[in-house]
């Protein structure tokens, strides 16, 4: 069975690729994906994480001033 | 030569002629770009930002990458300020028409590039005020100036850093810490100075950064923009185009954060692998020690022209005060004529006329004839610059 994921939702491609470069450099698992159609109609991407790992992760995007992201379970 | 590569490519054309035109676009560009714009077109290919499969995030994952190797030289530390365009006349653009508006008053100097002059000039149709300080005959601003210049309704200070027609390097540092003592906005054209001068957006008070790609950042052309700094808001900055980003796609008004804010429509992406490869070479030599070879081919160029009756040459005569880029005239020839035996006769390369520039000739006292321009590169060598002269001896000789 795959793990429980969650996905970091976030406003541009440009954004989601910084968000990757924080959490890789701080040894966390991330990918981007489509944004799954039942979070959101836009045709970007998103960044999916562990979900066992969501806390940590909301802690480090807080340090990078980026507070203002929603993070959904999927 | 203290610049390094493995291969280093020659700024010898095949058919031998020696390439002195930097100034208008840097040639040849260095091991790696033309690589990588094949591998991009070949094996990357998809529209960066557009999809969420892996060839789509490979190719966004590339134009991040040239978005941080931007912020990075430029000391910018938040990427997705820099807001990729088409080269640094759109960047100009972008700032101008996006920030000013009917009353607002903008100063500028006497040796801008028409990439300033020609905006200015439109906005004014719209009741914009341009406020023009004048510099010294070799091209030189005395940033008290500017500051005298300044009026209530002062906006924006907006300057080059380096003349496109002669190299004198303009005070952008002095004129930004006058411009944040008054709360006004300073936007910078660095066309010919990035890459050549340090330039970083907190030391040198700069708000506005446009800047081109295919210059001394030695990427390809159709590769420029603004950086914009973190006074300026999203809100505050009306983008030159409209339409998809990829982003928000729900709605049909334009997004208001940065880059996608004023980057609509599909991105040169190609033309970002390869200026990410060439800010890697860039990185990799440093631009203090592409000056400092410059600097050097600039003087022995300087000297020499200062040893031939009948060459006056214009600007600041001094490579500690200008880029590798040199102006000048033979007395009694055309600067057209000039151009054209130089190439025809000795395979020399290089621009004549007004450059673009008729503010910086009036300024240099150069307007309408013009002038012949000799732009160094970081792979022109002492040989290049000992041919140069020789020809330039010459053809002085024979006019004289």
């Amino acid at each position: 069975m795959s793990p429980a994921c969650a996905v970091v939702l976030v406003d541009s491609t440009s954004r989601a690729l910084r968000i990757e470069k924080i959490l890789l450099s701080q040894g966390m698992t991330c990918k981007l994906i489509p944004v799954p159609r039942h979070l959101s109609s836009d045709c970007g991407v998103c960044v999916r994480i562990l979900k066992s790992e969501m806390e940590t992760i909301r802690t480090v995007l807080n340090e990078h001033q980026l507070n203002d992201l929603e993070i959904e379970v999927i | 030569m203290n610049i390094t590569a493995p291969d280093l490519p020659s700024s010898r054309a095949k058919d031998g002629a020696i390439y002195l035109d930097n100034a208008a676009t840097s040639w040849p560009k260095p091991p790696g770009v033309a690589r990588s714009m094949c591998h991009f077109l070949d094996e990357v290919g998809a529209n960066p930002g557009r999809s969420g499969h892996r060839m789509s995030i490979e190719a966004a994952r590339i134009v991040y990458a040239a978005r941080e190797a931007v912020a990075s030289l430029f000391g910018e530390s938040d990427p997705l300020r820099v807001v990729f365009g088409l080269n640094v006349t759109d960047g100009i653009n972008l700032a101008l028409h996006g920030l000013l508006k009917p009353g607002d008053n903008v100063i500028t100097t006497g040796m801008e590039h028409n990439a300033v002059m020609r905006p200015l000039h439109d906005l004014q149709q719209i009741g914009v005020e341009v406020t023009q300080v004048p510099c010294r005959v070799d091209g030189s601003l005395e940033p008290e100036r500017v500051e005298g210049a300044i009026r209530s309704v002062t906006r924006m200070i907006v300057l080059n850093h380096a003349s496109n027609v002669c190299g004198t390097i303009l005070p952008i540092r002095e004129v930004g810490q006058i411009a944040r003592r008054h709360d006004l906005l300073t936007l910078v054209d660095t066309a010919q100075s990035a890459g050549v001068l340090p330039i970083d957006m907190k030391d040198d008070a700069i708000d506005l950064l446009a800047f081109t790609g295919h210059k001394s950042l030695y990427g390809p052309m159709g590769t420029g923009g603004l950086i914009i700094g973190e006074r300026i808001q999203p809100a505050d900055l009306h983008p030159l185009r409209q339409g998809g980003t990829g982003s928000r796609s729900e709605r049909e008004i334009q997004p208001e954060f940065f880059p996608d804010r004023c980057e609509s429509g599909t991105a040169n992406a190609v033309g970002l692998a390869g200026l990410l490869s060439a800010l890697e070479w860039l990185r990799t030599q440093g631009v203090e020690k592409i000056r400092e070879h410059e600097k050097a081919l600039c003087t022995s160029l300087l000297e020499g022209l200062a040893g031939i009756p009948g060459v006056v040459v214009h600007g600041p005569r001094d490579a500690d005060r200008q880029t590798a880029t040199i102006a000048f005239n033979i007395r009694g020839l055309e600067a057209s004529t000039v151009g054209l035996r130089l190439d025809e006769e000795f395979n020399i390369l290089c621009r004549v006329g007004l450059h673009c520039a008729p503010s910086a000739h009036q300024t240099l006292g150069t307007f309408p004839d013009g002038c012949v321009r000799l732009g160094l590169g970081a792979f022109n060598t002492a040989a290049d610059v000992q041919q140069a002269l020789e020809a330039v001896s010459q053809l002085a000789r024979e006019a004289g």
